[in-house]
């Protein structure tokens, strides 16, 4: 079986078209486990707010999970927050600086465990913030445990036999609420689990922050992420597992958006 | 038989962690997972003949190990009839 050589550059004319990272993020290294959306998701808002010239004029406010380590190695301004609080602390990033581009980067138990009451205050505000949830239904962070959007029948840590509606109660789709209220401008959700999907997920993303930029209201875009290891199973079976248990849930595509309706 | 490649990778093995979604996302499938692992133990891919240039596996990668380059001229290379 031949191989082609890739440890160096090709020697022969050529034009390089995708680099290893993001320009706006300053290594490729992180400690996230094999498989996880969290890097890919990230990668695509890192893009768009290049794309949009917003890279000198942004605020990330980012929560707590996996993710909080890319606020070593962002190249944007960052600020971390309290568990679920970042859409109350980005509003007052957003008051202060009303031309400055902020988004929150949270995960699923972030959102909806932790800072539901948050990010429904901030929606009805009708605060121009973009938020970016990574949806993987577990506290992927913590050891993997039941949030509050893990789907009836899903294995984490703390429900062995899968999520039981008549016990846990059933998840919650915060996209849906966030859309029935008025002060949202954006709701929609993607995913990551193949180069299609992550193609239509940036499209959303930069949706999402063309109607902050509109002041438009929030903008959420639910991304659905790979965490097999908080998942119990194998790195390569994460994407087909995610789209047989959250996706089914949680259907991909926008929900709301004000300036289609308008 | 000869197969033409418009495109090639760099491919940083020592950053991958063997999560193996490169393989079904690449549309040519010329991608395969090595049999010898890298110095933290896992697997990493491999690139035959055939690459496009499309930057499928440089969506899909967690880890960022991809990069891609697309040659000015597609290069021809031979290759056994196993690997095609």
């Amino acid at each position: 079986m031949s191989i082609v050589q890739t440890t160096r550059p090709p020697a022969v004319p050529s034009t390089k078209v995708a680099n290893f990272k993001p320009t706006l993020l300053q290594t490729e290294e992180h400690h996230l486990c094999p498989g996880c959306g969290e890097p890919v998701a990230i990668r695509l808002v890192l893009e768009v707010i290049l794309e949009l010239g917003l890279a000198q004029n942004n605020v990330c406010v980012i929560g707590h999970g996996c993710y909080g380590s890319f606020v070593m190695t962002l190249d944007v301004d960052c600020t971390l927050c309290l568990h679920g609080r970042a859409p109350a602390v980005s509003t007052g990033v957003k008051r202060m600086r009303p031309d400055v581009a902020v988004w929150t980067l949270q995960g699923d138990g972030d959102m909806t465990s932790e800072g539901l009451a948050e990010i429904l205050h901030a929606t009805a505000r009708g605060e121009n913030i973009t938020c970016i949830m990574l949806n993987n239904g577990v506290f992927g962070d913590t050891g993997g445990q039941m949030t509050a959007s893990s789907v009836i029948g899903q294995r984490t840590k703390n429900t062995l036999e899968g999520r039981d509606a008549a016990y846990h109660g059933y998840p919650i789709v915060i996209c849906d609420m966030v859309a029935s209220m008025q002060g949202s401008a954006y709701v929609a959700r993607g995913s990551v689990h193949n180069a299609a999907a992550i193609a239509q997920t940036k499209r959303l993303i930069r949706k999402g922050f063309q109607r902050q930029l509109e002041k438009k209201g929030l903008s959420l875009v639910e991304i659905l992420t790979m965490c097999p290891t908080g998942w119990f199973v194998p790195a390569a079976g994460g994407a087909d597992y995610m789209m047989e248990s959250l996706g089914k849930t949680y259907p991909l595509g926008e929900i709301k958006d004000v300036a289609a309706a308008a | 038989m000869r197969r033409e490649s418009r495109g090639t990778l760099v491919i940083d093995v020592e950053r991958c962690k063997g999560c193996e979604l490169c393989i079904p996302a690449c549309p040519p499938k010329v991608l395969s997972m090595s049999t010898i692992s890298n110095h933290h133990g896992y697997l990493y891919p491999e690139l035959s003949p055939g690459c496009t240039g499309c930057t499928a596996c440089q969506q899909v990668c967690p880890d960022y190990v991809f990069e891609v380059y697309r040659y000015q001229t597609p290069v021809m290379a031979v290759v056994d009839t196993e690997a095609a």
